[in-house]
Parts: structure tokens; C-alpha cells; sequence
């Protein structure tokens, strides 16, 4: 299957390792945190305060604040602005994203 | 330091760009201000550099426009006249005693703040998507349009092998196009608009036989890449659990209803849906700039009512990049003038001032006819949630009006919670108000980004900091 990246002609540099709860993922220099977990096959990482149900990405843009995330132990950075980093600790989030 | 006059663009997208270029061209040192990491807005949004896409024209239209956009601010920010801020969300310009001062907070996380003081401003901030509620739209791999083309511009990303695109707008045909061409099977586009109002607007059309050529060359590449093309039609119901796993899309009639009898299920794995744009203008708002219906109102020079103050593209009105090009050119050849303490003289951008012209009619035009279905409340469950954030359902905004008595949409804020969440009500405010059968209010928002307490406190203190003086 043609990929966004081949009709781009993206050649980013070497691939690095952040995690998922724990789980090792790969990501590019450049991907975002949301790219690089939509890459992995994952489209859902908080879930809702009230109801409990999954969110992901919504606008894209830095917005609507759905696709939020923790960070390497920051609760409610938003997936679709922050860059993945090599090692970042990324983990799902529960209703506020504080202990509460 | 030189005693330039000093101009604050904010907004790196069309409009913002080819106003820095204009005023920048004529004298004026400018900073262009951005929350992006790269200068383009949403129509030239460019892949992060690490990703080194050495095609990047792959995903875009009128790509060689852009390069001279991007040529030419190399050029200004080279010669020191320009200055571009990346990664700077402005929140708030306050006017006082004729000058000017831009807040920003820096990079993704949004809490160092920064500071920009300017002679006069453009607002170029562009728009966001509206799109409105029915039943699994908060469904994990349902996403906005603009996002999907957002993710893949940008990021290269796409959520799934199989997406349907659906809602009302011009947009969506690029959306359509560019997931096909990145290789995406986009099994249908479903547009609830109804292709013979075009027709009845065909004066409008023949103006703009660019336009026209542009249509025709969306519906070819839908043609070439077998995208089944549903009209007057619309997504009643997304499916799924985790995430999305198919939609539900039916016939409408005349009047905007659903026909009975119409549904079928379509699998998929990403819907990318939108109802039109509406114009940023929280900047606008908290400098007292008066508003033309949802966008910021200007004059022939793209002045607001407030001295100092231009605004281009689409925060004036959604028109499409084209617009937002020759709005930003008048606007910074105006502000030029000004600055330089000249009079503005509009013989100077009399061909910006016939495209200008010439667009805004042509999308005057289309505006009725690109109109989500006038029923779509009618989809709205009353489990359905509404407002994101604060998961408010539509029933609960159905009781806060017919129980409770609300009229307006600040009660059913109160009653509600609906927009009280982090976006603040600019996702839910659209279908809110035409749930509470209340009118489409400006939102009023004090700042046009949350801002840190800390940040709040310290920002009536100047510090040496600044990122510009
Ligand atoms: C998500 C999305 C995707 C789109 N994709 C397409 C497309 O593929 N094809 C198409 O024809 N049209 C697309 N559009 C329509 C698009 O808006 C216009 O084509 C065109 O980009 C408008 O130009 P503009 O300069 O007015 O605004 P924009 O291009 O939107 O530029 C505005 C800029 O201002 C910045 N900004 C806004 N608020 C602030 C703030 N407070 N502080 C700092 N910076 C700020 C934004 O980051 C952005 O870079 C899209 C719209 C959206 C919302
Ligand atoms: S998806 Fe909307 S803020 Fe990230």
C-alpha cells in the first residue's frame, strides 16, 4: 500500500523508541506523539471524566484538547502538538489526568 | 536600533504571510507571529523538517504560490526586517495609548509566556472547522476534515486504510483527494449539499473560471481514484466500540430531512467530517473590533474599527486561500502606508482589490448552497454528546430549554456545563446553539488560548524578557 510518506518522499533520519504504558513503539524524528500512535495502530489514549470512553484525535490542530495525553509524567499534553522524543514515557489518561 | 516602524502580523497561514511580505516590502519591520513550527497556516501546511520530505508538493495545490510566499519571507527575515516567532500562541493584544502588546505562550505545552510590542497589528488567524453532532461522533477515528488533511500535511499521518469523508463544504474535496493520493481507500464521500444549486447559481460560477477549472479537477482525481461520490447525502450514525468500525450514511429530501427507508452501512475505519469553517476572531473580540456576522469586520483597506488594527483571511470571513492571499496583501500595503505615515493608496493594490472582490462574491454565492442539512438536529439522540468536553448530551440541552427556560446560549452554558471544557465552546458552540434553537452568539472568550494562572498574574509586569521591543 502507497503510504503518505512515500508520496511525500519523507526520508526522516533513524528511528527511536518511546513508550506506551510500558510498551515499546517506534517513532520518526518529526512525528508528534499522535503520529507516531496512529502509526502503532493506536487511535485512543485518555479516557473521558464522566463516561469513561475513549478519545483521540479530533481537530488535529491543537483545538478541541481530546487528544490529550501524559507526557514522561505531564498529564494533559496535547497529542497532535507535542513531538515525540527518544525514550519518552507516553501514558494513557484517566478522566483528569491527575490521581484524583 | 532602528526606528522602524514596528508591525505585529499574527497568523503565519496565507493571509498572515503575504501581508509580512507586502509590509515588510515597504519598509516595516515586522514579527510574524505564530503558534505553528513552520510558516504556511492550514491551506500551505508543511511536513515538520526532521520528517525531510523531499516531496512535499505531493500533498498541496498551487504549490510554485508558495514558494514565492516562502521565498520571499526567507528574503525579509534574512535582511533582519522580518522577524518570525514559530511555536508562539498569541492570547491576548492589548491596545493602549495607541501601541500595542502581544502575549503569547510558547511551544506545545503553552506556559512560558513571551511578550511582542508593536505600532500596529494584522490579525491573520485564520479559521477552525465546525462540525456538528450525531450519534458516534466522539468515537475514537472519527475526525474533523481540516484534521485529516491537518495529520497528513503535517504530520504524514493517517488513522486507517479505509476513511469516508462526509458533511457539507468545499473542503472536502481536497480531504477526499489527498487521503486517495496517500493512499487511503476512501470508500465513499458523502456531501449533504445538493449539486443543482450550483447550477442555479451560475453567474456567480462563470465569473471565477478558475474556480470552475478547480472543481472539475477535484472531480477528476475523485473519478481516477474510484471514490464513489454520495450527494445529498449524509452520515446519520457512526459505529464502534473502541473506535470507529463503520457509518451509517442515508438519502435527503428537499426539505433536509432523512428518507426513510435510504440508510446503508458503509465499514471504515476513519471518517473525516466537517460542516464548514467559521473565522478565529477571540483576538479581535477582546480589542473591541467590531464583527460582520461570525467574522471581523473591515473596510476596502482591511481596516478594523479599531485604529491600528488590520485583519485579513479568514478571520474576516472563510474564502479559501486565494482570498486570504489578496486580503493579506491589501492589509499590509495598507498598513505600510500608514505606518510610513502616508496615505494608503488603493491604486497601488487595485489587482489584489479585483480578486479580493471578485472571490468574496463567489463565495457569497456558494455559501447557501454548502449548508449542513436543515434538519440535522433531528440526528442528535438525546444520548448523544454534544459538547466534548464537559460530555453534555443533546437531551440535557433539550431540558435546560424546554424545562428550564433557557433562551440564550449563556443560560444553557450555566444550566448545562456545555462549553465550560477546555475548548471553550468552540467545537459544541455551533450545534448548542441550533439544539436550543438560540442564535449563533460571538463566543466571547477572554483570551484566545487557557492561560497558566501564573502567567495571568505576571502579565501586567513588563520584563526585560521580552521577546521583542
Ligand atoms: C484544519 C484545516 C485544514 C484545512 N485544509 C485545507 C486544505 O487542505 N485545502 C484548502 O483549500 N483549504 C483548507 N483549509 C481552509 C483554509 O483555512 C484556507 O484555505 C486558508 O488556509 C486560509 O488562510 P488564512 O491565512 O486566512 O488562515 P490560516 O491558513 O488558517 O492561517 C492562520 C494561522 O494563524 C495561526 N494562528 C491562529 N490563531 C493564532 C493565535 N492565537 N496565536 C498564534 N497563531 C495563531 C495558525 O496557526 C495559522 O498558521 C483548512 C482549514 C482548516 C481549519
Ligand atoms: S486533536 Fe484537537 S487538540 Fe489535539
Amino acid at each position: 500500500m502507497r503510504t503518505p510518506v512515500d508520496l511525500a518522499a519523507a526520508r526522516p533520519g533513524p528511528a527511536f523508541t518511546v513508550t506506551l504504558d510500558g510498551r515499546e513503539i517506534e517513532a520518526f524524528p518529526g512525528q508528534t506523539v499522535a503520529a507516531a500512535l496512529w502509526a502503532a495502530g493506536v487511535t485512543s489514549w485518555r479516557t473521558t471524566r464522566v463516561e469513561g470512553r475513549p478519545r483521540g484525535i479530533f481537530c488535529g490542530i491543537g483545538v478541541c484538547f481530546d487528544c490529550l495525553v501524559t507526557v514522561n509524567d505531564r498529564p494533559n499534553q496535547r497529542a497532535c502538538l507535542v513531538p515525540a522524543r527518544p525514550g519518552d514515557a507516553i501514558r494513557t489518561q484517566d478522566g483528569t489526568g491527575h490521581d484524583d | 536600533m532602528t526606528e522602524r516602524p514596528h508591525l505585529a502580523v499574527i497568523g503565519a497561514g496565507p493571509a498572515g504571510l503575504a501581508a509580512t511580505v507586502a509590509a515588510a516590502a515597504r519598509g516595516v519591520r515586522v514579527t510574524l507571529i505564530d503558534s505553528a513550527a513552520e510558516a504556511g497556516g492550514q491551506f500551505y501546511r508543511q511536513p515538520a523538517a526532521a520528517l525531510r520530505a523531499r516531496r512535499p508538493q505531493a500533498l498541496h495545490h498551487q504549490w510554485r504560490t508558495w514558494e514565492r510566499l516562502r521565498d520571499a519571507l526567507a528574503g525579509q527575515v534574512e535582511s533582519g526586517r522580518v522577524m518570525h516567532l514559530t511555536d508562539h500562541h498569541a492570547w491576548l493584544v492589548e491596545r493602549q495609548s495607541g501601541r500595542f502588546t502581544v502575549h503569547a505562550l510558547l511551544g506545545p505545552e503553552q506556559e512560558e509566556p513571551a511578550v511582542v510590542h508593536a505600532d500596529a497589528t494584522v490579525l491573520a488567524t485564520g479559521g477552525y472547522e465546525k462540525v456538528l453532532p450525531f450519534p458516534g461522533w466522539t468515537l475514537p477515528g472519527v475526525v474533523t476534515a481540516g484534521g485529516a488533511q491537518a495529520m497528513l500535511k503535517g504530520a504524514l499521518a493517517v488513522s486507517g486504510p479505509t476513511a469516508v469523508v462526509a458533511g457539507t463544504g468545499p473542503l472536502l474535496l481536497p480531504v477526499a483527494t489527498g487521503l486517495a493520493a496517500a493512499g487511503v481507500k476512501v470508500a465513499a464521500l458523502v456531501e449533504s449539499a445538493d449539486p443543482r444549486d450550483f447550477v442555479r447559481r451560475t453567474r456567480a460560477l462563470a465569473a471565477q473560471p478558475g474556480k470552475v477549472g478547480e472543481g472539475a479537477r477535484y472531480a477528476a482525481r475523485l473519478l481516477r481514484h474510484r471514490v464513489r461520490t454520495l450527494v445529498r447525502h449524509t452520515v446519520v450514525e457512526a459505529h464502534g466500540t473502541g473506535r470507529i468500525e463503520a457509518v451509517t450514511v442515508a438519502a435527503l429530501d428537499g426539505a433536509g430531512r432523512v428518507r426513510p427507508g435510504t440508510e446503508r452501512r458503509i465499514p471504515c475505519d476513519t471518517l473525516a467530517v466537517g460542516h464548514g469553517m467559521l473565522p478565529h476572531t477571540d483576538l479581535a473580540e477582546t480589542l473591541g473590533c467590531r464583527l460582520d456576522g461570525p467574522g471581523v469586520d473591515v473596510d476596502g483597506d482591511q481596516r478594523t474599527d479599531v485604529p491600528g488594527v488590520w485583519a485579513a483571511g479568514e478571520t474576516t470571513g472563510i474564502g479559501g486561500a486565494a482570498l486570504a492571499l489578496a486580503e493579506g496583501h491589501i492589509a499590509g500595503c495598507s498598513a505600510a502606508a500608514r505606518l510610513n505615515g502616508a496615505a494608503p493608496d488603493p491604486h497601488a493594490w487595485a489587482a489584489a482589490a479585483k480578486s479580493r472582490n471578485g472571490l468574496r462574491e463567489f463565495f457569497a454565492a456558494l455559501d447557501p448552497v454548502y449548508a449542513p442539512p436543515a434538519h440535522w438536529a433531528e440526528q442528535v439522540t438525546d444520548d448523544t454528546v454534544v459538547c466534548r468536553c464537559e460530555e453534555v448530551t443533546g437531551g440535557a440541552i433539550r431540558e435546560a430549554v424546554a424545562d428550564l427556560g433557557a433562551g440564550d446560549l449563556r443560560t444553557v452554558k450555566l444550566l448545562t456545563r456545555a462549553g465550560m471544557g477546555w475548548c471553550q465552546g468552540r467545537v459544541c458552540g455551533p450545534a448548542v446553539a441550533g439544539l436550543a434553537g438560540c442564535g449563533e452568539t460571538p463566543g466571547r472568550r477572554p483570551f484566545a488560548r487557557p492561560v497558566p494562572l501564573g502567567v495571568l498574574a505576571r502579565a501586567g509586569e513588563p520584563k526585560p524578557s521580552d521577546a521583542a521591543q
